[in-house]
């Protein structure tokens, strides 16, 4: 019977049970496809609707007018800066990070404003943003990305995506759907209270005097492994000045230029304040302030002093992902944090096998 | 019947089914943790230090294998299929061996820290590159895909001989001692 002409039935009607041979094929059939249905619900191929990396990146795309190659599918337009954060020891009860160790760490960071478009013209409306990446002695990272808003108008990624999609032009009107806006502000009492909050906060003249918001709560560890539920800001050093709503601002990069000059003027500076929450303050929404009374930590100062266009530093290629963490900080279960990092990931990827075309602001804007 | 043994030595059936529930478990972490907002980070932080862990064993395994006997196909195993079994081996370990690998390197190409648990991070085998990484995420996707089907053809193949063919070839990988038939 060693026979390398047997074929397959030959063989099965050599053996005593051949009859069951159908039934018994079947099963191997239902065994595999339950093996390739397994994978499709776990891919969520079976649930086009899920809202996944990829869907909230193509929103993003869509929302702000399709895709701007090799180039950040939001807060697209930026610079680049470096400097050091000098840690004067005080986060060191809160959290075992090395970064909150008194001393120095070298920082690079990006600032930037919100929206797809990386060439939009700057404008009182835009989301301020500062990114950064701090590099501790040991090798580990702490990356944050922080916006101009105390608190986000967002609970998680859902509302974030409804919000932005019902904001889109309809394909036959050429003008967002009103409808869909107030049924998204229906369904959402947080959104209209969070801005609420933001409108309530003056807003400052430029980059280099605003307060930047790390948002979503995290958990600092301690060296003894206890855990607390902290929020961080980065409060500027440089006196605020209030935006002149009526001043008209003719140059499109104001913002970006108003900061360059500042920062060629003399370095500028953060306090890093860590707001303590107590143990019952929610973790799981940043749309929602913790109260006023709750104690705050100074745990150093952030310097910055060299400032540089994306179209040469390295700040072009770091993706800010906001779950880079050193050992001593973790995540909280804020949704919100799983999905940027999720999104974030979505977005590097995508731009990084793009053709890169130049920045709004050039090498030779950064020298002015 | 011969005293030669019928079945893969312990060493190597024992690396069989660990990596068999590792990989399976790999790839469906794989699959859902691209799809999933809230669950990425949980999930990530597994496939990273899973996928290095995988990629050790495929190494010892490969080793082990080399130093070991290996038990002959079963009497009347037509050499066609012997081939088929052979190759599709060598391609499960290829696969095995350059998903985890180019996982590791394109990690390195984006600038990630490539953290394992706590402090404990793996060194980058690249220095960081954007198109690099782009091509390397690509290729990471695209052999986890092939891994998929290599091991649902395997797996197919293994059930026929089990249930239809009833030849016992799965007695040969059995995590129990089988008898030769």
């Amino acid at each position: 019977m060693a026979n390398d002409a047997n074929t397959l039935t030959e063989r099965q009607v050599a053996k005593p049970n051949a009859g069951n041979t159908v039934a018994r094929l079947g099963g191997v059939g239902i065994l595999v496809l339950a093996v390739l249905g397994s994978f499709a619900y776990l891919g969520g191929w079976l649930s086009p609707k899920k809202l996944t990396p990829a869907r909230f990146t193509n929103g993003l795309e869509t929302a702000f007018g399709g895709v701007h190659s090799g180039f950040r599918r939001n807060h697209a337009k930026g610079v680049c800066v470096t400097g050091f954060f000098e840690s004067n020891g005080q986060g060191a009860r809160l959290s075992k990070a090395e970064v909150f160790q008194a001393g120095r760490v070298p920082v690079i960071g990006r600032f930037s404003i919100g929206g797809g478009d990386p060439y939009a013209a700057d404008s009182a409306e835009s989301v301020r943003a500062m990114a950064l990446q701090f590099t501790q002695p040991d090798g580990e990272q702490w990356r944050t990305a922080m916006i101009h808003l105390p608190v986000f108008p967002f609970k998680n990624p859902q509302a974030f995506y409804e919000q932005m999609m019902a904001g889109v032009p309809d394909p036959n009107t050429h003008k967002p759907d009103p409808e869909k806006m107030k049924a998204f502000i229906a369904g959402h009492p947080e959104f209209l209270r969070a801005v609420g909050i933001i409108r309530s906060h003056p807003l400052s003249s430029g980059f280099d005097n605003t307060a930047f918001y790390g948002l979503t709560a995290f958990r600092f560890v301690d060296a003894n492994g206890n855990s607390t539920p902290v929020r961080w800001s980065f409060v500027p050093l440089q006196p605020f000045v209030a935006l002149d709503p009526a001043a008209s601002q003719p140059d499109r990069n104001y913002l970006f230029d108003d900061l360059i000059a500042s920062i060629h003027k003399h370095p500028l500076q953060w306090k890093l304040i860590v707001t303590v929450g107590q143990p019952n303050d929610p973790t799981n929404d940043a749309s929602s302030p913790w109260p006023d009374n709750r104690e705050q930590v100074d745990a150093g100062t952030l310097t910055l002093d060299t400032i540089e266009s994306e179209e040469t530093s390295p700040a072009r290629e770091i993706n800010f992902d906001p779950l880079v963490l050193p050992v001593g900080i973790v995540p909280s279960d804020d949704p919100l944090l799983s999905a940027r990092s999720a999104v974030y990931s979505q977005s590097f990827t995508r731009r990084a096998g793009e053709k890169v075309e130049p920045s709004a602001i050039t090498p030779s804007d950064v020298r002015k | 019947m011969n005293n030669v043994s019928q079945q893969f030595p312990v060493s190597m059936r024992v690396l069989h089914w660990l990596m068999a529930a590792l990989v399976l478990t790999m790839l469906g972490i794989g699959v859902a943790m691209v799809a999933s907002l809230g669950d990425y980070n949980q999930l990530i932080s597994i496939h990273r230090p899973l996928g290095i862990l995988l990629l050790l064993l495929v190494v010892i395994r490969y080793i082990n294998r080399r130093f070991s006997k290996m038990p002959p196909f079963p009497e009347g195993f037509p050499s066609a299929e012997r081939f088929v079994a052979e190759a599709s081996e060598l391609l499960l370990y290829t696969l095995l061996f350059l998903t985890p690998l180019v996982g590791w390197a394109m990690l390195s190409a984006a600038g990630y820290p490539i953290i394992m648990f706590g402090s404990f991070h793996l060194f980058p085998i690249l220095s960081r590159n954007l198109m690099l990484y782009a091509a390397l995420r690509k290729t990471h996707t695209i052999l986890a895909f092939l891994l998929f089907f290599a091991f649902v053809a395997h797996f197919s193949a293994v059930v026929l001989h089990t249930w239809v063919l009833r030849d016992g070839l799965f007695n040969r990988m059995a995590p129990w001692k089988a008898q030769a038939r």
